[in-house]
């Protein structure tokens, strides 16, 4: 039987959410075909990863495992490993979070089988003429590509937050089967010797409400009003390009293409235009608040809120008012 | 020790608020667009250009692309970078397999002449195709240590510290040189070109290559939008007095 494997990563004690959303992603291609689903992950499973994959339905989890296959583990040692496991499964579909970690293994994996990798993909489906017909994103998630993959092995990365994560109708038995792979020491070369955690704040990208700022901030010190409506909220402060390339912020805060994908409860957009590659950063959000003194500004006709004004004379008040309900309340 | 850099980068349109598609879906119109270096990328230029000045040696620019990529390469050489190399292709994008086989042929060729490069530098992925993945296959094919998502660079003695970024901080990885890596916008804060630099760019030489185009097996069917859900704006005011209106909002999402 045909088997799509499907590479995972754990977050603390249970599965991360591109995980589950691969999965799902991953599921849906199995059941269209009556293939099984298999996980692999790296080092033994916890009980909550367990309880996740079988959630999703995993028939087989497969643990890889050996001295150099850890938390630090070298993406390239990370994917030689599914390489052999693949190989010894059979032909059928690899596929990987599209988050860093996963493309950069699944890169990998592609560079090491010489075999075409289509990355961030939405759905695929083998094509009748032979080899897979399939739907990847572009430009971030503003364009979507359809494509078509000429090989036996399908090797794909899915998405994120393209899938929602969605329980099996049947659990499945997640049966662990140890896989021990024969890796040469060169593979570890590019290893973690060190970490570094910022440490502190809330993080940006699982901020409940992100309060962001563009040009439209005007400088670094512009920032403070939004620092402090983000922290009496319990949130994280983002912003746009235009903000990281004029110094007035850190490119960790930056939202976007090419920066960070946020999807908070709420997001607000404070003197931001709304221009594409900003916008496949916040576009997950559940609800965009645009504080914009332009009507026709992008992200205001795209926000589900907008106040047409100045953000500098809204800001102040608005921290006065929810400072003013937090005595009351 | 003074190093030997190469940056590999790529030509893309600027597109701003909305994207339009040609009547045959196989492309953006790029009509009314200029065109840039992918921002990773354009990044990866800066770090050359940095590296070199602090350690000596020199750097070259290679693009894959259309004659036009000259501009972009001419722009990295305006930005401080010392050689341009263009491999010309033509206005068909190139998928991830065939771009890595003929850049490493380039590679191939360009260090047969120049000796090897000590560090190659690629953006972690195109803005356009994002693909995620040249770099790893070039550095495969090279036999050379790679690592993506890179946003620090630091050459100590034969050996290179590089700096992952995630989600709370940082990854750290000692490699030998040579070696290879994808790097990530806010590795540094790129330049903007002086005039001198201008010119310098305008006189430069590049230097052609014909590649050949292996199969790479992902082809296009067509580009489309997303279907986008057609959200009402609901005006909550027009400055200060849209405060209380803002903050029942903040109460109804659960953040009060
Ligand atoms: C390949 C590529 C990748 C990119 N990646 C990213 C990315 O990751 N993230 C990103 O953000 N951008 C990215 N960009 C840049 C992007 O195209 C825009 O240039 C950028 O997002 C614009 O930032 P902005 O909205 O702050 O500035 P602008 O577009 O200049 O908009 C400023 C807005 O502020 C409003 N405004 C001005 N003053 C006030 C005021 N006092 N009160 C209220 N409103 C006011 C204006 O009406 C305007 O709408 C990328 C570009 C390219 C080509």
């Amino acid at each position: 039987m045909t088997t799509v494997l499907t590479y995972v990563e754990r977050d603390g004690d249970t599965l991360a959410k591109p995980s589950r959303e691969t999965l799902t992603f991953a599921r849906s291609l199995a059941e269209a075909h009556g293939w099984g689903l298999d996980a692999a992950l790296v080092g033994d499973p916890t009980e909550g990863s367990l309880a996740d994959l079988r959630a999703q339905g995993v028939a087989t989890v497969h643990a890889l495992v050996h001295d150099h296959l850890d938390d630090d583990a070298a993406p390239a040692a990370v994917a030689e490993a599914l390489v052999q496991l693949h190989t010894q499964l059979g032909p059928g579909v690899l596929v990987g979070p599209g988050t860093d970690h996963g493309a950069e293994v699944m890169a990998h994996v592609g560079a090491r089988t010489d075999l075409p990798l289509a990355a961030n993909c939405t759905t695929a489906a083998p094509a009748d003429g032979g080899g897979w017909d399939l739907t990847r994103v572009r430009w971030g998630g503003v364009l979507l590509e359809d494509a078509h993959l000429e090989a036996d092995v399908a090797l794909l990365t899915a998405a994120p937050h393209q899938t929602a994560a969605q329980s099996a109708g049947a659990p499945g038995a997640a049966e662990l089967s140890t896989f021990k792979p024969e890796l040469d020491d060169a593979l570890h070369v590019t290893r973690v010797k060190e970490r570094a955690t910022r440490g502190g704040g809330i993080s940006l990208a699982t901020a409940p409400v992100v309060i962001s700022g563009g040009r439209g901030v005007g400088s670094a010190e512009g920032f403070g009003i939004l620092e402090e409506l983000a922290e009496l909220l319990g949130g994280a402060v983002g912003c746009s390009r235009v903000a990281t390339n004029n110094g007035w912020r850190s490119h960790n805060d930056q939202v976007g293409q090419t920066g960070t994908r946020v999807a908070p409860d709420l997001y607000v957009a404070c003197g931001i235009s709304g221009a594409t590659q900003h916008w496949v950063g916040c576009m997950s959000s559940k609800k965009i608040l645009a504080i914009n003194t332009d009507a026709e500004a992008p992200m205001v006709t795209r926000a589900d809120y907008a106040v047409l004004g100045d953000l500098h004379e809204l800001l102040p008040a608005l921290v006065e008012e929810v400072k003013a309900r937090r005595g009351v309340g | 020790m003074a190093l030997n850099i190469l940056v590999a980068v790529k030509r893309v349109p600027a597109p701003g608020a909305k994207i339009v598609l040609t009547e045959d879906a196989q492309r953006i119109d790029t009509k009314h667009l200029g065109f840039t270096v992918s921002p990773h990328e354009e990044c990866a230029v800066e770090e050359a250009v940095q590296l070199t000045g602090q350690h000596g040696g020199e750097s070259t620019v290679l693009t894959l692309g259309p004659e036009v990529a000259e501009e972009q390469l001419r722009t990295a050489i305006s930005m401080g970078i010392n050689h341009g190399v263009l491999v010309a292709t033509d206005d068909e994008e190139w998928d991830a397999i065939a771009t890595a086989a003929a850049l490493t042929d380039a590679i191939t060729t360009l260090e047969a002449e120049r000796g090897a490069f000590d560090l190659i530098l690629f953006g972690n992925e195109s803005a356009d195709a994002g693909n995620y993945q040249v770099g790893v296959r070039v550095a495969h094919a090279l036999d050379r240590p790679v690592v993506s998502g890179i946003k620090d660079i630091e050459v100590t003695g034969d050996g290179v510290t590089m700096k992952r970024a995630v989600d709370d901080g940082f990854e750290v990885m000692q490699l030998p040189l040579p070696a290879v890596a994808a790097v990530k916008e806010g590795i540094n804060l790129p330049r903007y070109p002086a005039m001198r630099g201008r010119l310098i760019a305008k006189k430069a030489q590049i230097r052609h290559i014909t590649p050949e185009q292996r199969q790479g097996g992902l082809s296009r069917v067509r580009l489309r939008h997303p279907q986008q859900d057609q959200t009402e704006t609901q005006i909550l005011g027009t400055g200060a007095e849209a405060a209380p209106a803002v903050a029942r909002i903040f109460e109804e999402v659960g953040l009060l």
